[in-house]
């Protein structure tokens, strides 16, 4: 097996450099406890866009755009780089736009839950577990024979065009063209989305993270689902590497503030936030990957994986405009409403998407 | 006795390792899984490794053929 990173300690000192990385981006500014979060990121690059209008979450996150293009030339330099496509797009745009409704009720994705974990959040236990509901359910489908069909060998040039949109957005945040007045992008002057490692910082930690995820095919919905599935422990070790490394990170940078009361852009709406992420959970499952894994995926040529991330920053605006996204006082107005309507959509797609053997 | 034949090309993680297994514990002793990536062969190869079984790997033009045997 000519792949380091694939192996055992591979995965595992993977996890420890995206731990590492994450913490290491909230000292030099980036949003405490969120240090990499790819729902918040994305959330953050909607806001950004202005396709919502949350002043205290938009900035075009560099993190999101290294993972891309960092996973892209990984990917090139391994001959990995293989576009393919046409595995039921339009389901799994709106798998991403539901996943975006459940992890911003949680308020954060899997990384972010094992970030806030690692920084003494506890609020992160009920939102893992309901991550793990999710994947179990995501599984039973699995088991009985659910698929979206098979991808096609796409041309070459069709997978330059999602890191090429993602160094478009890097154009944009950093000369900050103002278009017109007042928009339409914005960068954050108070709040979460105004918390910012320097801009070369982010990036350079983004593209890291991209290109050892890519080649290690790091993923957390994978490694819970392998677990719940399989009893296959090899991404799971990842993902314990990632959540020591940054336990201990945050022990050294005096970032570990244990409790459930106070956390950083976190509430303790103990039901809503296991339920957002059973509901994010069992998207990434039906759509194969965790927020991140999609976005190394879409890098490398996967289409598909890179309508899933589309359709997440969409439903970011969706979740902020219809007041679904919740905030540190707790679940907004809608938010359990999209959360119903997204469970009952991927209910749907679990029981009508499978193969009859 | 001739192999059974898993066709997992385009499918997405984790189905070729589902294919697989159903395969392995429906009885078939000698299987050749057919995927097109590196990632669905690593993870095909992991499987076979946990069910200790033999494997051995050949390239079939753009595809990879697994041949997993007891």
């Amino acid at each position: 097996m000519g792949n380091p990173f694939a192996s055992r300690p591979g995965i595992i000192a993977v996890g420890a450099v995206i731990g590492v990385t994450a913490t290491l981006l909230q000292y030099f500014g980036n949003p405490p406890n969120m240090g990499v979060c790819v729902a918040c990121f994305e959330r953050d690059i909607a806001g950004g866009l202005g396709f919502h209008r949350a002043a205290v979450v938009q900035y075009i996150r560099p993190e999101i755009i290294g993972f891309v293009i960092g996973a892209f030339f990984a990917a090139l330099l391994a001959k990995e780089y293989r576009p393919r496509g046409g595995s039921a797009p339009l389901i799994r745009f709106f798998l991403g736009v539901f996943a975006m409704i459940g992890a911003l009720v949680f308020l954060g994705c899997p990384w972010r839950a094992l970030l806030r974990l690692a920084g003494g959040d506890w609020n992160a236990v009920t939102g893992l577990a309901g991550l793990a509901a999710g994947i179990g359910a995501g599984v039973v489908f699995l088991k009985s024979g659910y698929s979206l069909g098979r991808a096609q060998a796409q041309k070459t040039a069709s997978g330059y065009l999602f890191p090429v949109f993602m160094a478009g957005l890097f154009l944009l945040a950093a000369f900050q063209v103002t278009f017109a007045e007042g928009g339409p992008i914005f960068f954050s002057q108070k709040g979460p989305g105004s918390q910012h490692a320097p801009l070369l910082v982010s990036l350079g930690a983004g593209l890291l993270v991209g290109a050892i995820a890519q080649r290690s095919r790091f993923c957390t919905m994978g490694a819970l689902r392998d677990v719940i599935l399989l009893r296959d422990f090899h991404l799971m070790s990842g993902v314990a590497g990632l959540l020591v490394a940054a336990f201990a990170m945050n022990l050294i940078l005096g970032q570990f503030k244990p409790g459930f009361a106070g956390q950083p852009i976190a509430h303790t709406d103990h039901l809503w936030n296991f339920l957002g992420m059973a509901l994010a959970g069992l998207a990434f499952a039906l759509a194969g990957g965790c927020p991140g894994r999609q976005l190394f995926l879409s890098g490398e040529g996967d289409l598909d994986a890179g309508i899933f991330a589309l359709g997440m920053i969409i439903g970011a605006g969706v979740s902020h405009n219809f007041s679904m996204a919740s905030s540190p006082a707790g679940a907004a107005a809608f938010g359990p409403a999209g959360i119903i309507v997204g469970l009952v959509f991927c209910l749907a797609v679990g029981f009508t998407m499978r193969d009859r053997a | 006795m001739s192999a059974t034949r898993v066709d997992a090309r385009g499918l997405s993680c984790p189905q070729p390792v589902v294919l697989t297994s159903k395969a392995i514990d429906a009885g078939a002793g000698h299987l050749e899984v057919l995927v097109d990536n590196e990632v669905s062969k690593e993870n095909v190869l992991r499987l076979a490794k946990r069910y200790r079984m033999q494997t051995s790997v050949r390239e079939e033009g753009p595809d990879i053929v697994i041949e997993i045997k007891t």
